[in-house]
């Protein structure tokens, strides 16, 4: 049997759609674990990335320190603070806001950086304050790239998110360790099919949202580049 | 090698004195065991590799801390009676040293008899008591293989309580937990969920029911976190962890055999053993408790002792060095 038909086999079994720790609960769980750690990654990354893209000040040190960041083990620090801070809501919630901030502060001080300087002269010379640059000129045009952090850091969470079973919380995950320590493969697979699956969705939510949120001239301006 | 003791008989005659006397000198003898160790030490004495020595034996342990000092016990135990030993710790798994032991490579080797039966021996078993598990273990290990005698120490799963909530209930068995049960959160192994011995096991068994069960990891840092945080009451703990003694625990007594007894045993190739090395294993096994060796372990893993200076104080508190 290959991967596919014992994840198959087990998403289609009717009864683990059912009751307590079922399917539809543990997608909920999931997202919950999601949701939460993104929101306070974003509400620290971008203003973050947009201050030292606007200003240029400790780009470097800023960049490298979240390049390396990605480097700490997300598994590693959840045991970690499972075992000196206890089971509170810090202990999962902590290792995936760190998972998902790089990506989305990288992105963001690279897109409101990157804007071209005569845009920024023009702003600056029609009278706009520095706050009118950056939220009426900069962020617009830096959205697009801040959308690919935002997505590129729900994508990783959505996927890391697995690890809150190893501390007795449900999700995903739990299908996938379960499974394992008990040799049942057709919870393994189909655990691990049904996150490749919500990644999937993610992306697709990410195509919609940027069709909505940015502005048709950058489109056009990015569609004709692409040509 | 019938022949080849004939041929080497006077020096495996001088070997069988040397050892009848050690023998003496442990006061117990019969004509059977020095008969074996006449032929073992023959055979030892005819392999020009053996170094010419009258009685040598290769003691082995797994990979982990707490095999690693039993058969540190094993061995010194074994030269204080003169026995000739050399040692192989940390070889891997049990899949990889099994063999060796079947073979011969490996003379020694510490076991624990519950795991030993079902895992390499009969799968199949269902028994539970020390005495059920011995004597399947007797009856179906390979003709090259014994067990001696088994230590009362037990490394087995155990319902694990803080020294705090014990004291409340005033528990100090399983079946203590009766009154309790449904208001404590148990952690444990995922697969404890579904295993026999698990939660089906302790309704089965003793009747409980809790409130939740928190899966966690294998008696590892995760678990005793959580017991220690009150995330659960009660966990699934290897009665020798040594947190049980710096996290200050109570392992909950199994008087009903949920979990199948793990008496520490010694694995033996047969054709390698005589009565010294016999009586010398069996007379530190019944010395060992699992109070001694959760101490021992504390020792090698908390205060990072080594394993030579754990095995030679305990063997010289219990004055068999």
């Amino acid at each position: 049997m290959s991967f596919f038909s014992y994840a198959w086999d087990w998403v289609t079994t009717s009864a683990n759609w059912h009751g307590s720790d079922s399917i539809p609960q543990q997608i909920l769980a999931h997202l919950g674990y999601c949701i939460l750690p993104l929101l306070i990654a974003a509400l620290i990354a971008i203003p973050a990335g947009v201050v030292i893209g606007h200003t240029g000040r400790g780009a470097a040190f800023v960049v490298n320190v979240a390049n390396s960041w990605r480097a700490i083990p997300t598994l590693g620090l959840l045991i970690l603070l499972a075992v000196y801070l206890g089971f509170s809501i810090l202990t999962w919630l902590l290792p995936l806001v760190v998972l998902a901030i790089p990506p989305i502060l990288i992105n963001t001080y690279e897109g409101v950086a990157g804007v071209d300087p005569d845009v920024k002269d023009a702003a600056r010379g029609m009278g706009m304050t520095s706050w009118k640059q950056v939220t009426r000129v900069e962020l617009p045009i830096a959205l697009p790239l801040v959308l690919v952090g935002l997505r590129t850091s729900a994508i990783f969470v959505v996927a890391t998110a697995t690890i809150a079973a190893y501390i007795g919380l449900g999700g995903l995950g739990r299908f996938i360790i379960d499974g394992l320590a008990s040799n049942e493969y057709g919870p393994v697979a189909g655990g691990a099919l049904l996150v490749v699956v919500l990644a999937v969705l993610v992306l697709a939510l990410f195509a919609v949202l940027s069709r909505l949120v940015v502005p048709v001239g950058l489109r056009r301006q990015a569609k004709a580049q692409q040509d | 090698m019938r022949t080849r003791t004939a041929a080497t008989g006077g020096m495996a005659a001088i070997a069988a004195i040397t050892l009848a006397a050690v023998a003496a000198c442990s006061s117990s003898a019969s004509s059977s065991s020095s008969s074996s160790s006449a032929s073992a030490s023959g055979s030892g004495s005819s392999n020009p590799l053996s170094g010419g020595s009258s009685t040598s034996v290769v003691i082995g342990s797994a990979n982990f801390p707490e095999n690693e000092l039993l058969a540190t016990v094993y061995a010194q135990a074994l030269q204080a009676k003169g026995v000739k030993v050399s040692t192989k710790l940390n070889i891997g798994a049990r899949e990889v040293y099994y063999p060796q032991v079947e073979k011969g490579t490996i003379s020694i080797i510490p076991e624990y008899n519950g795991t030993l039966l079902t895992v390499e021996v009969d799968k199949t078993s269902t028994a539970k008591t020390t005495a059920d598990v011995d004597a399947a273990l007797a009856a179906k290990l390979p003709s090259t293989l014994q067990v001696l005698n088994p230590a009362p120490a037990q490394d087995s799963d155990s319902i694990t309580v803080t020294q705090a909530t014990a004291n409340k209930d005033h528990l100090k068995s399983i079946a203590d937990l009766k009154p309790y049960a449904a208001n404590m959160a148990l952690g444990a192994p995922p697969e404890f969920k579904t295993r026999s011995d698990g939660i089906a096991g302790l309704k089965a068994t003793y009747g409980l029911t809790f409130k939740s069960f928190v899966p966690l990891d294998e008696s590892g840092p995760l678990t005793l976190a959580a017991l220690q945080d009150g995330k659960v009451q009660a966990a699934d703990v290897f009665t020798t962890t040594p947190q049980i003694v710096t996290d200050k625990l109570v392992s909950l007594a199994d008087p009903k055999f949920n979990f199948a007894a793990q008496n520490v045993i010694p694995l033996v190739y047969k054709p390698a053993m005589n009565a010294t090395i016999i009586n010398t294993l069996n007379a530190v096994d019944a010395k060992l408790t699992t109070e001694a060796l959760l101490q021992m372990d504390n020792a090698v893993i908390t205060e990072h002792a080594s394993y030579s200076t754990v095995a030679a104080g305990f063997l010289q508190a219990e004055g068999l060095s």
